[in-house]
């Protein structure tokens, strides 16, 4: 058993070179720009009967087949932009946490039904 | 006893690849909470990360499968416009409305947010390697992150066992 405060702790670690954020910062703020594209599109879907049916990208899944298959593009697309504009760099690990829950906390309310469908036109 | 074959993906969607997505979270979340410098001694810290970077890619890869095969496989079954498909049979009961207006509304989009967050994690603690051990704001973060994505896929999970309960797929 490796736990155990007897035995000799961490000193370092035998990768321990420090690396640098940027790449976690791109993953992060990408996995939050998907979840705020899914909220953005299942809103606007609501709110238009126009943008409902240009997201039926598939007859029998329905307009969330648009909805999931752009949130996951732009999760990806935002992840190799971001990883290539902070490649090598050190961006405040609190700042970008602090956005991505930012950011994943914005598409969470626009994916609420009690949200999005107060936006719905009347019938 | 006796499963249909839509009743099968039913089971593979909410049972198989769900508890799949339970275990490595618990493993994954107990590897996180350990890694910490005097818990482990240099031979802990390389066997631990190695299992934290299994758990945690075991779990982003059930999330990915779990909401795939929900939207594509489980999902058109359930709003098909057939009188005895489970959306039209809900709605048809104003007792049972709710489960699809609410329920199903909810479950079917925020659970793709805890792939996203799954999967950031796992790409962290393999990006990092047994040097995240250094970076413990990082680790507490990873936890917090890791909690998150379980926390949504708990709630898609948990509104798709009622909705199956009301009006399952068959």
């Amino acid at each position: 058993m490796e736990e155990s405060s007897s035995m000799q702790p961490a000193s370092m670690p035998v990768t321990g070179v420090d690396k640098p954020f940027g790449p976690v910062a791109a993953v992060f703020l990408a996995a939050g720009v998907g979840a705020l594209v899914l909220g953005i599109l299942t809103t606007l879907a609501e709110a238009s009967e126009g943008v409902k049916s240009w997201l039926e990208w598939s007859t029998a899944v329905g307009p969330l087949s648009g909805k999931t298959i752009i949130a996951v593009i732009a999760f990806v697309v935002a992840w190799v932009v971001l990883g290539i504009a902070l490649r090598g760099r050190n961006p405040k690990p609190s700042i970008v946490f602090t956005w991505t829950a930012v950011l994943v906390a914005v598409g969470l309310v626009l994916t609420f039904p009690t949200f999005f469908q107060a936006l719905a036109p009347e019938e | 006893m006796h499963l249909t074959y839509r009743e099968w993906w039913a089971v593979v969607h909410g049972m198989g690849l769900g508890a799949l997505f339970l275990l490595a979270f618990a493993g994954g979340l107990a590897g996180l909470y350990s890694l910490r410098p005097g818990l482990l001694s240099e031979r802990g810290v390389v066997e631990r990360t190695r299992r934290l970077q299994i758990g945690t890619w075991v779990m982003a890869i059930a999330a990915w499968a779990t909401v795939i095969t929900g939207t594509w496989v489980v999902y058109p079954w359930y709003r098909s416009t057939a009188a005895d498909s489970p959306k039209s049979l809900l709605l048809a009961n104003p007792s049972t409305a709710d489960w699809h207006e609410f329920g199903m509304e909810w479950k079917e989009h925020i659970a793709w947010i805890a792939p996203l967050l799954a999967t950031a994690v796992a790409f962290t603690v393999t990006y990092y390697g047994t040097s995240l051990i250094k970076n413990q704001g990082v680790r507490r973060a990873l936890m917090a992150f890791f909690t998150a994505s379980f926390l949504i896929a708990g709630v898609a999970g948990a509104l798709g066992a009622f909705i199956t309960k009301a009006a399952p797929v068959h």
